[in-house]
């Protein structure tokens, strides 16, 4: 358990709103470790990205907004850290890469210039060296004559390169952890395949533990170690790639995938019917139960915990309740 | 960077010959004229025809307009009918005081502006986001006569620590010349201050919310650094574009205030030369005061491609 990276207990992520609480992430657990990619699948709004910014503190800051739970990085909680302690980690420890690259860089400054800042805040490394690092992480991740274009803005960057730019940013701290936000979400198929060899590459090179956060489960086929189904705030299944998409459990990623086309079948696509639940209004029982096809009395009163079916596949799902047989 | 000034330069230049048609034909629509203004009771028809082929008011307005171009293009302003001094000697005099009453206005707006309305932005709903509120319904809602008006109640007749009109020239006091141009650049300030708070306000409202922002935050930069350095060039943008036009309204606009502080600026003049309908006056403040409207907003344009690559770019 040494090469452990992230061990992100019971995280809750909950915001005070007028019309209640909405429960955006609701107790979920998971681990990476040094070199592996865990991605999180997920439609859109069940908390994927409140995840990732609640282990690295860019929420819980108003008083609204409350995280508990325990988020161990390299053995450490992030979640008792003092603000300043937690500067040096972002950025440095941990990196982002957000999901839009038209808009995640800084219009008026310079892709290098934004790149250089990094090593300039937290290596306290001077102009210079940091613009050789700035062009170093353009070349990194493969931006052609990296030397002009650092000196460019960007919005004379392609979306592709944008995005390269961005990854660029979030390595040039030299992170253990990667937190990849979508990272293809905005981009176009063939530069979807390119950004994604890109972080398999530098996964290789660095070691560095991956979370992808994604809503595309093609992505996750194709990249990932393992794999985090989110729904609702909750994880609902979770188990290595090949054994999910293989052996799929809870109903709700039985859905997912029975919704995914395939090349040359003929059959209808069956959506997962139904709409996910409005998060500051739930109730007791389990969050799928009002679209799960094999819902029963049980399932609305107390939400499943998650029942292991293999050594490492977990799910959150009455059937699978060994105890109960 | 070079041809876009250019262009700008060569986009002023119709602006301008507009403005000098305008003024000039605006400036006649006044009922009575020069003579009649010079005459007063005096006035009979024999001296008023002889006056107007003196002035060169008996040709058609075209071809006094044709003159006075042709002179202005030389840098000929003309005389001003009643004092005979030359227009751009009176207008010179004056300019500076408006010129310094404007810096005044602007620095006093900016720096109390600039910092609240980012942190306004940044705490939002917090007391101090409260207090710029006020401070931008107080700016905009009260007239800057009345404040003048009640500055000079306190602050010169109540506590007599500031004069309460006339003015002291940069060179021969310092101290004196501050004293005289605390109150009308406080005056004038206010509600340009409340004005470029409130968009800095909701420019910055609106960069925070950015994705790069966001990023920026992910990079671990400090609080202070993401305001200054990641947030604020963008927010000024806008800001930028209100700050000149109401240092041009300054410019020309400080009539009221340059009256009730008694400051023989650019506005009192031409506050003068329409009461004594002295054409020539009014004709060559008019089109100093659009000229300096006009070169704002080039700075303006310049400033906003140095904050904006993509103008710089395009």
């Amino acid at each position: 358990m040494e090469d452990v990276l992230l061990d992100v207990k019971e995280l809750k992520t909950h915001f005070k709103t007028e019309k209640g609480v909405v429960k955006a992430v609701d107790g979920i657990s998971f681990q990476v470790r040094r070199g592996e990619i865990l991605g999180i699948v997920g439609e859109s709004g069940c908390g994927k990205s409140i995840t990732s910014q609640s282990i690295l503190r860019l929420v819980g800051y108003k008083r609204n907004e409350l995280v508990s739970g325990q988020v161990l990085f390299e053995g450490e909680d992030l979640l008792t850290k003092k603000e300043k302690n937690m500067l040096a980690i972002r950025g440095s420890k941990i990196g982002l890469i957000a999901q839009d690259p038209m808009t995640s860089l800084n219009p008026v400054y310079t892709v290098g210039n934004q790149i250089a800042e990094v090593p300039m805040i937290h290596e306290k490394a001077s102009k210079k060296s940091a613009w050789q690092t700035a062009i170093a992480m353009l070349k990194k991740v493969g931006i052609p004559s990296a030397e002009d274009r650092a000196d460019q803005y960007p919005h004379q960057f392609s979306g592709g390169m944008r995005q390269r730019g961005v990854i660029g940013m979030a390595l040039a701290g030299n992170p253990s952890l990667l937190i990849a936000d979508e990272p293809t979400t905005a981009l176009d198929v063939t530069i979807q395949a390119q950004v994604l060899d890109l972080m398999l590459k530098l996964r290789d090179e660095t070691n560095a533990g991956i979370i992808m956060i994604t809503h595309d489960l093609g992505v996750v086929a194709e990249i990932c170690d393992k794999v985090a189904v989110m729904y609702a705030g909750k994880i609902v299944e979770q188990a290595p790639v090949e054994e999910l998409f293989a052996n799929p459990k809870h109903p709700y990623t039985k859905g997912l995938l029975k919704s995914l086309p395939k090349l040359g079948d003929k059959e209808r696509l069956q959506p997962v019917e139904g709409q996910p639940p409005n998060l500051n209004d739930l109730h007791e029982g389990c969050r799928f139960a009002d679209r799960c096809p094999f819902v029963f009395d049980k399932c609305h009163t107390e939400h499943p915990p998650l029942f292991s079916t293999d050594s490492n596949h977990r799910t959150a799902c009455y059937l699978y309740d060994e105890e109960a047989e | 960077m070079g041809r876009y000034i250019l262009k700008r330069l060569l986009i002023a230049i119709p602006v301008l010959i507009g403005i000098s048609f305008i003024s000039f034909f605006l400036v006649r629509l006044v009922p009575g004229d020069t003579v009649t203004a010079l005459l007063g009771s005096n006035y009979n028809e024999e001296q008023a025809l002889i006056l107007r082929e003196k002035l060169g008011l008996d040709q058609p307005l075209i071809v006094q307009y044709g003159l006075w171009m042709a002179n202005v293009l030389q840098g000929d302003l003309g005389y001003s009918s009643f004092t005979n001094q030359p227009v751009a000697t009176a207008l010179m005099e004056r300019l500076p005081i408006t010129i310094e009453l404007t810096v005044i206005s602007v620095v006093f707006a900016l720096i109390i502006a600039i910092p609240l309305g980012t942190y306004a932005a940044v705490k939002r709903n917090s007391p101090m986001d409260y207090g710029a509120s006020f401070f931008g319904m107080f700016g905009i809602s009260v007239p800057n006569f009345w404040l003048g008006t009640i500055m000079i109640l306190v602050f010169s007749l109540h506590w007599g620590i500031l004069p309460s009109g006339g003015f002291v020239g940069l060179a021969e006091d310092l101290g004196g010349n501050i004293r005289s141009m605390a109150m009308p650049g406080i005056a004038l300030g206010t509600a340009v201050g409340a004005v470029v708070m409130r968009m800095t306000r909701s420019s910055m409202l609106e960069v925070v919310g950015e994705e790069y922002m966001k990023m920026a935050k992910a990079k671990g930069v400090s609080q202070s650094r993401w305001i200054w350095k990641h947030g604020l060039k963008n927010a000024l943008i806008p800001v930028i574009t209100v700050v000149g036009i109401q240092t041009g309204y300054l410019l020309g606009g400080s009539v009221v205030i340059e009256q009730i502080f008694s400051l023989p600026g650019v506005g009192r003049l031409a506050l003068q030369a329409i009461a004594n309908r002295d054409y020539s006056l009014l004709q060559g403040a008019i089109l100093l005061i659009a000229t300096t409207f006009v070169i704002i907003n080039l700075i303006v344009d310049i400033l906003y491609a140095y904050l904006n690559p993509k103008i710089r770019y395009d």
